[in-house]
This record gives structure tokens, C-alpha cells and sequence, in this order.
């Protein structure tokens, strides 16, 4: 594998800086309130989104909530296992949980109903169906489209001061689209989206999360292997650049929808 | 919780001094003891700013359960740990999803730089055990670690050397504290053996343009370096003299 990465090429053909066929369907779950299916290469997941009212943190009472989270189901891998989060799995989901919140995805000012007792808590699940390497962001872009594609019901609030559902609905209040770009390090070469079998000898993992204002506003560095800072630079403005192409195919991925 | 929106105009005054008064680019005072723990194979104990923080190796030693030993080298096994005093709110003790991550990428930050071939068949435990936490506790706890592994005898290639940078008041500052951490812009952890110039950990949480993330990426290293001399010099104090001690009150 690295005799062909020294040329540019990759196992499946791919170039260092290409993604592999990226699908987004969105809306595929009747019952949520906002979902999408993401086929990234043979990676499969499907993110739902369901909202319902809760009461906020103590410390930001004029705040709505927003909760992203991970599983691998057992069916997705011969070595996913049922039974609590392993700490891939809980990483996986916090960094998409950052990707969303640190971007400001989601204007959670605009989620309160009654400050201090009643907001809208949004909650992102991503169900992984099959692994095929770079769970980061398949899971991101799931999120992401789920997220466009939601509509929440409206409430009012009566005259007690209760919030009461009407058959309205409404989209969330997004303010940009934050798109994840993983880089694997093999040898001494960078790529993007890396498959199953690049993942197994990656040295180290690098995702790096763009919103579509020119910002930076997530990363992780993983696995043990090292990064040097020149590489860090360069995967920073390849995320921008790859992030508004992937940006733009998702959007037309979920077009009608929003 | 998040750091988009909030007004953090007054974590910086109209004289460029920050609210526990340093510079931008000031680190908070440091300091770094070796061989605290008496039990342990290796140990350090770290204060930076308020973060006080100990951290013990164990090893190498025998692998249990005996299956997850490697036949070619060793298992380095991260344990970082949140006490429930630590916090101005009692924490839960039981491991968060956080501390299960911060373990996570703790132990890949110091992989590199250690020689896990040279012990195969044996398992070496690090506890990172914050005891007052004050912001960037996750790079304390970094640069504890790597001066125990030292302590220890380990065969490291490197040091492993962990500053934060971030962005406050639309500003890009050196090292956030914990104040900063919650209501500032954007908070990027970076771990580095600086002899090698490898970047071992790097995490971002918030928003930075290409000129911020350029330049705090580089105030990071900068950080680093110089939590790299306090490193040396508490292992050359307690080897060479000076009992282990070396203490930073002011740049």
C-alpha cells in the first residue's frame, strides 16, 4: 500500500485528496422528526433526529438542548459487540457532537419557549449499519443532513403560561452547515476519507471540522502516531476546500426537502 | 457547554491583560515535582495555574487479564480521572464520557514516545488523577504523565510536551484557563515531542479563521517548549540535584 500511495494512488483507485461516493437520502424515517441515510463508500448509517420539550441546564436557562450521539450496532461489523459504548464509539460521538455545537450549527437561543423551564431538546441519533473505515464523517454528514431536513412543531403558549402544540411546523434555526474532513496519515502521506483497510494502518487520524464562513471550529487528532505541524497546516485548508465541496453535495443530496 | 455567541469582551481589559492579569501570550505559573508517590514506579505531580494535578506509572509489569498482552510489546493503558472535589459542583466519581475520551487520546499522545517494543508480554498503567481542575487539565495532565513515564525508566524516544492556545475577546491568547475555557471563542489542546517536532495530540473545540488557527497552532508550540524546559529541568533536579523541584512564578 505505500509503493502505491508514493504514486498517488490508492487500493480502491482513488486519488490521495478524493472521497469516496458520497449518498444522502434524506427524510427516510416517517417517525422522526428529521433523518437522512448516508452511504459514504460502503460506510451506512442513518442519523434521526427527535425533538420533544425539556427543561434546560441551570446555567444557560436561555438555551434549547441539543444531544448528538453514536452506536455501532452489532450488526454493522463481525467485531462490533453489543452492550455499553467503547471509548471509539464515545469519541466518534463527542466529536460530532462538537462539530455541531462549536460551529453554532443550531441557534439554541431561538429553542426556548418558557426561559429557565421549558425549551426544545433535540436529540441526534446516528444508528451505524455498516463499517467501512471513517465513521467521523459519515456520522457528521448524517447529522448534518438530518438536522436540515427537520421540521419541529410549533407551540404557543397559553395563558398560563404553558407551552401548548399546534399542528404547525417549522425548520430549526440554522445558522451554517459545518462539514468533517478526516485525514489518515500512511508512511508520510496524508489522504482523505480513509477505508477500512487504510484505517487498519493508519499512523494517525486527523478530523478537522469547516463551517461555511472560512472557520475551523472542531478537530481531534487520533490514534497514535504523530502529525507534523506543517501537516497540520496543510489539512486545515484542504478540510476548507474539500468541506465546501461536500458542503454543496449534501445540500443538493437533501435539495426540496429543506 | 458551547462557545459560539457569548459576549466575552471582558476576559480582556483595555490594557491587553487577561482577568487573572497575564498577557496574551503569558503562560500561567508552573510547576512540576518528580517522584511524589512513594508506590508508584514513576510519578510527577503538576500545578499549572490552579489545575493540580498527580500522575503515577506503573509498570512494566505483568498483563491482566493475560490475554490482552501483545507478544512483540508492551500495553499502555491510560487512566485519566476527574476527583469529586475537583470541580466548584461535586462530580459524579463514576468516569464521564469526557474522561473516557481525554483517556483515550492521553494514551495516544504519549505512544509515540515511548519504546513499548523494548518491554513485550508486560502492560504499563498511567493514572492521571486531577485534583483540582483549572482549564487545559487535559495538558497538565499530558505533560505529568510523560515526566512520570520518565521518572519511571521507561526507554522514551522524547518528552511529550502539551500546551493549550485559544481565543478570547477575539483575540488569540496563550494557555486558557478554566473562565476562558467556558466563555471564550475557542479552546485547541496541542501535545508535542518537542525534540522530534511531532505533533502527538490536537483537539479543537470552536471557531478559528486561517490567520487564528495559524496562529494559535503556533503560540500552542510555543506553550509547549516551554513546558518542555520545566519538564527537563525538574528530571535533571531530581537526578542531578535540586530534589525534583522546579517551579515558574512569572516569564
Amino acid at each position: 500500500m505505500s509503493e502505491l500511495l508514493s504514486k498517488g494512488r490508492r487500493l480502491d483507485g482513488r486519488g490521495l485528496m478524493d472521497i469516496r461516493d458520497l449518498v444522502v437520502e434524506a427524510n427516510v424515517i416517517e417517525k422522526a422528526e428529521g433523518s437522512a441515510r448516508v452511504k459514504l463508500g460502503n460506510t451506512e448509517l442513518i442519523a434521526g433526529v427527535k425533538v420533544n420539550l425539556g427543561t434546560p441546564f441551570p446555567d444557560t436557562p436561555d438555551k434549547g438542548l441539543l444531544v448528538v450521539s453514536a452506536e455501532v450496532l452489532p450488526l454493522a461489523s463481525p467485531y462490533a459487540e453489543p452492550g455499553p459504548p467503547n471509548e471509539d464509539t464515545i469519541e466518534l460521538a463527542r466529536v460530532a457532537d462538537r462539530g455541531v455545537r462549536e460551529s453554532g450549527m443550531i441557534d439554541v437561543s431561538k429553542l426556548v419557549l418558557v426561559e429557565g423551564k421549558s425549551v426544545y431538546a433535540v436529540f441526534v441519533d446516528v444508528s451505524i449499519l455498516n463499517v467501512d473505515g471513517n465513521l467521523f464523517d459519515a456520522t457528521s454528514y448524517g447529522v448534518v443532513a438530518a438536522l436540515l431536513t427537520t421540521k419541529i412543531p410549533k407551540y404557543e403558549i397559553s395563558a398560563e403560561g404553558q407551552p401548548v402544540k399546534t399542528e404547525e411546523t417549522m425548520s430549526l434555526p440554522i445558522q451554517t452547515v459545518p462539514i468533517s474532513v478526516t485525514f489518515a496519515k500512511i508512511g508520510n502521506q496524508l489522504l482523505v476519507d480513509p477505508a477500512s483497510e487504510e484505517e487498519a494502518v493508519m499512523d494517525a487520524r486527523l478530523t478537522l471540522v469547516s463551517d461555511d464562513r472560512g472557520n475551523i471550529c472542531a478537530g481531534q487528532k487520533g490514534q497514535a502516531g504523530t502529525l507534523s505541524p506543517e501537516q497540520i497546516l496543510l489539512a486545515a485548508s484542504t478540510a476548507k476546500l474539500k468541506g465546501e465541496e461536500i458542503r454543496a453535495q449534501i445540500k443538493r443530496g437533501i435539495s426540496g426537502l429543506v | 457547554m458551547g462557545k459560539q455567541g457569548g459576549d466575552s469582551s471582558r476576559l480582556i481589559s483595555e490594557q491587553g491583560l487577561r482577568l487573572d492579569g497575564r498577557r496574551i501570550d503569558e503562560l500561567r505559573p508552573i510547576k512540576i515535582e518528580v517522584g511524589t508517590l512513594k508506590n508508584a514506579d514513576g510519578s510527577a505531580f503538576i500545578q499549572f495555574g490552579k489545575n493540580k494535578i498527580m500522575a503515577a506509572v506503573y509498570g512494566p509489569k505483568e498483563v491482566h487479564p493475560k490475554h490482552s498482552a501483545l507478544p512483540n510489546r508492551s500495553v499502555l493503558r491510560c487512566r485519566y480521572h476527574m476527583s469529586p472535589f475537583s470541580t466548584e459542583e461535586r462530580k459524579n466519581p463514576a468516569p464521564s464520557r469526557r474522561e473516557i475520551e481525554i483517556s483515550k487520546v492521553m494514551r495516544e499522545a504519549l505512544e509515540p514516545a515511548l519504546m513499548l517494543e523494548d518491554y513485550p508480554r508486560t502492560a504499563i498503567d498511567v493514572f492521571v488523577e486531577v485534583l483540582q481542575s483549572d482549564g487545559g487539565s487535559r495538558c497538565a495532565g499530558i505533560s505529568a504523565a510523560s515526566v512520570a513515564l520518565a521518572d519511571a525508566g521507561i526507554n522514551m524516544r522524547d518528552l511529550v510536551s502539551a500546551c493549550a492556545a485559544g481565543k478570547v475577546a477575539g483575540q488569540v491568547v496563550m494557555d486558557v484557563d478554566d473562565t476562558e475555557d467556558k466563555e471564550g471563542q475557542a479552546d485547541m489542546p496541542v501535545a508535542l515531542m518537542p525534540m522530534t517536532n511531532q505533533i502527538t495530540l490536537l483537539q479543537l473545540d470552536g471557531q478559528l479563521n486561517d490567520e487564528e488557527f495559524s496562529k494559535a497552532f503556533s503560540w500552542a508550540l510555543d506553550g509547549c517548549k516551554r513546558v518542555y524546559q520545566l519538564q527537563r529541568e525538574a528530571l535533571v533536579g531530581k537526578y542531578f540535584g535540586t530534589n525534583g523541584k522546579t517551579e515558574e512564578l512569572s516569564q
